[in-house]
């Protein structure tokens, strides 16, 4: 198993009772409620428990892009990328999981962003790219049922400009350019690895599982029973295209609390745990599922699915039950990430070690006792070999 | 007044216009006024249509994307369906036509009639979007919940009401689905406008009448109305009271005798 760790940087010290007159802590909530201040620690503090972890021995470190909210407050991971690359242990990756490709006007900066970002590191940049969550393109105003279309341009633009001898000119149906000529090019060839973090979309699965791409999937804000589900489908997938993948193709991006005892985890990580998925994960449907953002067919099984999720308070026992938190002591943790590890495939764990008001002190205990304890004893882990032969019977 | 006109039984039918299959709505004799319906969605016989079915034959299509009619692979902006609208009106060889639009289907129609009213008689745009006047407010209404969008369009919510407890198939959720998303391919940004319509509108020589609820919660009347007027050289501007988004349903006899009234205008 190898193990990154996962920051997020939610606005910790939001006010909690701002949902009595919000609806939600994205795009509409005023910014009246960010103190600059407040905001600027955050950052620094952040800053600290990834390089932290860099220093533990974590493989790499996480950090992604949400817009206008109390979420997330990373809009330009390559900024944090930059602010780590020369700060962290030097051999730890970076991994941008992922850059928002249909919310930013031009992919071809993203390219050069990465370029840089790989050249400065040497190599030790992986490049993830999503199409941003729902309230991203309320957020940025941008056409949400132009979103699949604009994501695969712009990926397909981004690869030609870190592969194609430049000058090249590219003529796509939105981004139109007289002369491609990447400088800096990538410092990895042909390229940096492309990570694709999903909540589980099937065109996702196929696009990442591709043979010209194998692309890495890592599954993200899903339960458990999810998680097998979309392993299974982008092994499906692989052998459809007549390959067997790997479970170094395969990652699941999952909340982590880790003490010294089951009651201490679960008494330290409740209010927080609980305030992640409660106050800064607040969401109406509207915001979350803006229309076109996926088919027709998907959004009504996602409307219908999310009925449940943003039906009431979620406590952190439900959370354990589906398989959304992981909890526990050392060996608790272990053995659960184990089982999971036998049943879904994956080698890659995206480490959430740190969740909405979760402290300072606690956050540093997470990653401390994580490294210390759990990473070693699941090293050597690794996923069944025969799974994708068994699941294709 | 409404109650004494016997109500119109449609055809429907499926009209093929620039390879896109177009449900369609026909009632009435008489000469055509072409319906075009809102972000809602439409290919529904309103009532007010009854009436105005006894002088016209109402023409009353679902828009690309919208409904039973097809998402075709051109449907992308507004200026797609402008075009497919005068592609209709040839395909029927439709002339002296009155064009009644509502709200997204006004600013669909002053889109084709800004190209060419070489078969439009007149022009009729209820509470419709396609201009922005600056520092107006306007709410999002790709943040509301359905409830709230239905609330929005009525000033009596006693209609609203109405609407909200009506039942609702499988059906027409998947279709009120459907409208949604071509509601936003047209409109999401900019909001429900093109800032280059305004630059045109010189060019719509017919007569034209502008009807808007004087509680209109989704397009402010006042500034919005003045700004159309304004705009069209021959405008008319009625402000009907008691009225939200809608002035064809909520104030369907105000809005039928306005009408008529134009119509009788432009044919004087």
């Amino acid at each position: 198993m190898r193990f990154f760790f996962f920051h997020l940087m939610p606005y910790a010290d939001l006010d909690p009772d701002y949902d009595q007159t919000h609806k939600s802590s994205w795009v509409t909530l005023p910014n009246s409620y960010y103190d600059a201040a407040k905001g600027a620690d955050l950052y620094h503090r952040y800053l600290d428990e990834l390089e932290y972890a860099a220093e533990l021995g974590f493989e790499g470190v996480g950090v992604n892009e949400h817009h206008q909210n109390a979420y997330g407050l990373m809009p330009c991971p390559n900024v944090f990328a930059g602010m780590l690359a020369r700060r962290m242990a030097p051999e730890a990756k970076i991994c941008i999981l992922g850059r928002a490709l249909p919310v930013l006007s031009n992919p071809l900066s993203v390219a050069e962003e990465y370029a840089v970002l790989d050249n400065v590191t040497r190599g030790r940049i992986i490049a993830g790219f999503v199409r941003g969550i729902g309230a991203e393109y309320h957020s940025l105003a941008v056409n949400p049922t132009e979103s699949h279309a604009r994501f695969h341009e712009a990926h397909d633009l981004i690869i030609a400009a870190w592969t194609r001898p430049g000058p090249f000119a590219w003529d796509g149906k939105y981004y139109h350019f007289p002369h491609v000529n990447l400088w800096p090019r990538a410092y990895q060839n042909p390229h940096p690895p492309v990570w694709i973090p999903s909540q589980g979309s099937k065109e996702t699965i196929e696009f990442a599982a591709d043979p010209s791409r194998k692309y890495v999937y890592l599954q993200t804000a899903a339960p458990a029973a999810t998680l097998f589900k979309t392993m299974q489908s982008y092994r499906d997938e692989a052998e459809r295209q007549g390959y067997q993948s790997t479970p170094d193709q395969l990652g699941w991006s999952i909340k982590i609390y880790v003490a010294e005892t089951d009651e201490i985890a679960r008494a330290e990580a409740k209010p927080h745990i609980e305030s992640f998925a409660n106050k800064f994960l607040r969401m109406p449907q509207e915001y979350l599922l803006p229309p076109g953002y996926t088919s027709l067919a998907s959004m009504k099984g996602l409307i219908n699915s999310r009925k449940t999720i943003t039906g009431g308070y979620r406590t952190m026992e439900q959370m354990l039950d589906q398989g959304t938190f992981i909890c526990g002591s050392p060996q608790t943790v272990i053995d659960q990430l184990a089982a999971y590890q036998q049943k879904g495939g994956f080698n890659i764990v995206m480490a959430g070690l740190h969740f909405g008001t979760l402290p300072h002190a606690l956050t540093m205990k997470n990653i401390e006792i994580f490294a210390k304890q759990v990473m070693p004893a699941l090293r050597g882990a690794t996923a069944p070999t025969e799974m994708a032969r068994v699941a294709a019977e | 007044m409404s109650a004494t006109i016997a109500p119109v039984t449609p055809r429907e039918e499926y009209l093929t216009v620039d390879g896109c299959r177009t449900y369609t709505l026909r009632g009435g004799e008489g000469p055509p006024l072409l319906y075009i319906h809102g972000a809602g969605g439409g290919g529904v016989w309103q009532p007010w249509m009854n009436r105005l079915a006894q002088r016209h034959e109402i023409i009353c299509p679902e828009m690309p994307g919208f409904g039973r009619s097809d998402t075709p692979d051109w449907f992308e902006n507004i200026h797609d369906v402008a075009y497919f609208v005068l592609d209709l009106m040839a395909k029927l060889d439709l002339r002296g036509t009155q064009v009644v639009g509502s709200s997204l289907g006004g600013w669909i129609a002053a889109e084709a009639a800004v190209r060419d009213t070489a078969r439009m008689a007149g022009l009729t745009l209820l509470g419709p979007s396609g201009l922005h006047v600056r520092g107006v407010p306007k709410p999002d209404i790709f943040l509301w919940t359905p409830e709230e969008m239905t609330r929005a369009m009525f000033h009596d919510q006693r209609l609203a009401e109405a609407v909200l407890g009506a039942p609702v198939s499988d059906e027409m959720l998947d279709r009120q689905l459907k409208n949604r998303f071509a509601a936003a391919r047209l409109m999401w940004a900019p909001r429900g406008y093109d800032p280059h319509l305004e630059k045109w509108l010189h060019r719509i020589a017919i007569p034209a009448l502008i009807v808007w609820g004087a509680q209109d919660q989704v397009l402010p009347a006042g500034p919005y109305a003045e700004r159309w007027a304004s705009l069209l050289p021959r405008a008319t501007v009625r402000i009907l009271d008691n009225c939200g988004h809608i002035p064809q349903v909520e104030q369907q006899d105000a809005f039928c005798a306005t009408l008529e009234s134009f119509i009788g205008s432009t044919q004087a």
